[in-house]
């Protein structure tokens, strides 16, 4: 009775953000599959695409600003390593737009069963490398 | 002394009531992303590599310009609605917001810097 009031005693602790987080199952709980593989990937495919658009934001402000910052921002961007960025970062593209249309295609109420998401998934995951190669092909 | 119960306490919480609406905003972007992505793409990629001389010339016709702005635009905007799912999905209280806020930033000031920057070469 006389104990340190917990929290969620008083009237407005309950305003506080205590919703429970999503749990993270891959790995401790769930065998890898293609579907929770496919939908990992999405996400760090996203988020991993901050570091090239920054690149390229780098480039552009460099290129406003004048000849000798642009060939500071070209010359890295152009290097082995933002070459690297770049390579990784198209297929990372590609990857997350045909698993982001994926998402499009389920909204629409079509392709819900397993079957057909895992088919997608191998399809899209050829495809993502397909058109990886292409661009570095052509440009 | 609690005056209500734990079963309570959690029911409710469950959803952040507004996420219908960021579902849509991220189906909207979605849509328009893949072909700016795909036209940026081919763009950027034609031009990278060139000299500086080339790289303004290009960026100082329309379309090019026209498209390397709405990508970064859009592109930034859906980054910045995207992550912050990740976020929620990993963290909560003060973290949660700081990282959500620190995001918008990071996502609204690069946009601006890239738009700002090509309106400036295509000026
Ligand atoms: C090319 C067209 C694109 C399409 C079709 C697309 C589609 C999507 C979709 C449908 C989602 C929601 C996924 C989910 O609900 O789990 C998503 C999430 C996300 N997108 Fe995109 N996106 C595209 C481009 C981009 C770009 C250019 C970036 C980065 C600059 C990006 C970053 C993200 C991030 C960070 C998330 C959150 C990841 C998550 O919640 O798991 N996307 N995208």
């Amino acid at each position: 009775m006389a104990a340190e009031p917990k929290k969620g005693t008083f009237m407005a602790d309950n305003k506080q953000d205590n919703r429970p987080l999503s749990p993270f199952m891959i790995g401790q709980y769930y065998r890898p599959q293609w579907t929770s593989m496919s939908s990992i990937f999405t996400r760090i495919t996203g988020l991993s695409l901050l570091v090239a658009s920054l690149m390229i934001v780098w480039w552009f402000v460099a290129a406003a600003s004048g000849p000798e910052a642009f060939a500071t921002a070209n010359g890295f961007i152009t290097s082995w390593f933002g070459d690297l960025i770049l390579f990784f970062s198209t297929w990372a593209m590609f990857y997350h737009m045909l698993f982001g249309i994926r998402h499009l295609i389920w909204d629409s109420g079509r392709m819900l069963e397993v079957d057909q998401s895992e088919m997608y998934a191998q399809a899209a995951l050829v495809g993502s490398v397909l058109l990886t190669i292409f661009v570095v092909i052509v440009l | 002394m609690r005056f209500i119960t734990d079963r309570k306490r959690a029911a409710g919480l469950g959803s952040a009531k507004t996420g219908t609406e960021h579902h849509w905003h991220m189906m909207v972007t979605s849509v328009a992303l893949v072909p700016l992505v795909l036209m940026f793409i081919l763009s950027f990629g034609a031009i990278l590599g060139s000299p500086y001389s080339e790289v303004i010339a290009y960026y100082q016709r329309p379309f090019p310009a026209m498209i390397a702005i709405l990508t970064m635009l859009v592109g930034f905007n859906h980054f910045a609605h995207g992550a912050r799912s990740t976020i929620e999905d990993y963290t909560g209280g003060l973290t949660r917001k700081a990282l959500i806020i620190g995001v918008n930033c990071l996502s609204y000031s690069a946009a601006a810097f890239a738009i700002f920057a090509i309106v400036r070469i295509a000026l």
